[in-house]
């Protein structure tokens, strides 16, 4: 549905986006995470054909976006960073450009603009002018143009940035909502809303793809995947009782809480209830951990541990 | 096509939704006929005809085509509307004639809102009204030019107001090619066989023509040309751009 074939991007002696080839089937949520400045949005402008890559292409439903531009785009819904849009306009007006943009028949444009807006929950606003719009608003107006001709692949440059934690899951869920038949690409660096948002994540640094894997495989690369997080009354007693565990490779101990990291294959929680229950600690807290994305994002982009 | 009208639609509403046209409109016909009636001293000539207001046209587009044209693509640039216009399915070349032909348009309404000055030339004397047709298409023709270079100025550079002074400098200088002052730069470099050709490429000469009642077929050419180089040079930009 979309291949990138090495792709490749210089702005002078910088080199933004190195060799970069990746191929995404419908049904696919991808997370596209690196830190600022690692080529996110490089690759998306060049995905969308607006920037012309110094080598390599890409192809959307087998249309190429340097040599058949158009039709790639006519398949593409697209949300630039930070949302750019007509200010002066109606959220109407703006929406009716776009669609005539798009070639949808004059005819179904009245409906398809009411399904739109509806969808977005934009109908209260939609005689405002953008300029006096929120910002969440403004956001979800972007989302609407990039998704109004219903296309099979969307790409959307960091959509929940910037909104109030109740504006994020909406447009979550909008974006989930939609899975289906679509391939959609999401570029963020909020790390807290992949694992419920995307089935597939690609981290790049420095131009170059760094990990490509299900969220959950990502979790598991983590250090703290099936590690054991506690807190006790007298922490540095249940320490020294853990460090004595085989299984235990490694014990840290912050902000008042203990967390014990297992060796390769280990199952800890059992061990570490039975110590408690061993010991009579007093155990105000007792968790297993699923794994840190900030520590897989941290580990792979700089090569540090968290 | 249909994607080329879409555009100049949209920005003719951008026009008229913001206070651009009505501010444009005002000093537009405010300075013709403050030209026309102090400088040109229209009155006072005792001549029904219109060459008081026509002769000043040129140096009324020196300094408001660029006005109009600095925001053609500076804005869109600043504000990254760019990246979603040129991302839509339509060639630059579509996005390039759309923006033209509306700011065109718009330069032809405000011509056209100078249409009392012709009632008052037609209810003073006998003008003669051929004339003053081909002066008009003249003058929307030269505008039509400055416009062209102003959208290439506007699409080197995110900042309007560079966009206005380099578009006032081009403009200026195509408009006085003629000149000895201009023709004395590329002297040295140039044999008296390109000079000569540098002199004729002079706007104002060309207009010349068109105010003495004379439509001339390759003086039109003349003009549409300036006009498709100018946007060729637009769309060469916004490429450019576009590799970085």
């Amino acid at each position: 549905m979309l291949e990138a074939r090495s792709l490749c991007k210089s702005f002078g002696p910088i080199q933004a986006v190195k060799d970069l080839s990746f191929s995404l089937e419908k049904g696919t949520v991808l997370g596209f995470l690196g830190p600022n400045g690692a080529g996110k949005s490089t690759t998306m402008r060049m995905l969308t054909g607006y920037l012309t890559p110094t080598r390599g292409t890409a192809l959307i439903q087998g249309h190429d976006v340097q040599s058949d531009a158009l039709a790639a785009r006519q398949c593409l819904g697209y949300l630039p960073e930070g949302a750019p849009l007509y200010a002066e306009m109606t959220v109407r007006q703006f929406l009716t450009f776009i669609a005539r943009m798009r070639n949808i028949p004059a005819a179904e444009i009245p409906e398809r603009l009411g399904e739109t807006l509806e969808r977005l929950s934009l109908t209260e606003v939609a005689c405002q002018t953008i300029e006096t719009l929120s910002k969440g608003f403004r956001r979800r107006v972007g989302i609407a143009q990039a998704l109004i001709h219903d296309p099979c692949v969307l790409i959307l440059d960091e959509p929940t940035d910037g909104l109030d934690p109740n504006q994020k899951r909406d447009v979550r869920r909008l974006i989930q909502s939609m899975l289906d038949d679509k391939l959609i690409i999401v570029s963020t660096h909020i790390l807290e809303e992949v694992p419920a948002l995307c089935n597939r994540v690609m981290i790049i640094a420095n131009g170059q793809l760094q990990a490509d894997d299900t969220p959950q495989g990502l979790l598991e690369t983590s250090r703290y995947y099936q590690a054991v997080t506690l807190q006790v009354d007298d922490s540095q007693a249940a320490a020294s009782a853990l460090s004595d565990l085989p299984e235990a490779a490694r014990i840290e101990l912050k902000h008042h809480e203990l967390t014990v990291f297992p060796r390769e294959g280990a199952e800890l929680l059992p061990l570490v209830t039975k110590l408690a229950e061993q010991y009579q600690w007093k155990v105000h807290n007792l968790r297993l951990e699923a794994g840190r994305l900030d520590d897989v994002f941290r580990r792979v982009t700089t090569g540090l541990e968290a | 096509m249909s994607a080329v009208v879409t555009i100049i639609r949209r920005e003719l509403l951008a026009y008229f939704t913001t206070p651009i046209a009505f501010v444009f409109l005002v000093v537009f016909l405010v300075l013709a006929a403050a030209f026309t009636f102090y400088l040109g001293g229209f009155y006072e000539r005792g001549i029904a005809d219109l060459q008081p207001f026509f002769q000043f046209h040129p140096w009324l587009y020196l300094f408001l085509v660029p006005a109009l044209s600095m925001r053609l693509w500076a804005e869109e640039r600043h504000s990254g509307t760019l990246e979603l216009l040129l991302t839509l399915p339509l060639s630059p070349w579509q996005a390039v004639l759309g923006k033209f032909v509306a700011a065109w348009l718009f330069l032809g309404l405000a011509l056209l809102l100078t249409l009392p000055i012709w009632l008052t030339v037609n209810y003073l004397g006998d003008a003669d009204n051929g004339r003053i047709f081909s002066s008009y298409l003249g003058s929307w023709l030269l505008a039509g030019s400055l416009l062209a270079i102003g959208s290439c100025m506007s699409a080197l550079s995110r900042n309007q107001v560079i966009a206005f002074v380099l578009t006032l400098v081009a403009s200026f200088a195509l408009m006085l090619t003629g000149l000895p002052m201009i023709l004395n730069i590329f002297r040295g470099w140039f044999s008296q066989f390109w000079i000569d050709g540098i002199a004729r490429l002079s706007l104002i000469s060309h207009f010349g023509g068109f105010q003495r009642g004379v439509i001339a077929w390759y003086e039109i050419v003349y003009f549409i040309l300036m006009i498709l180089f100018w946007l060729y040079a637009t769309v060469v930009v916004l490429k450019t751009r576009r590799v970085g």
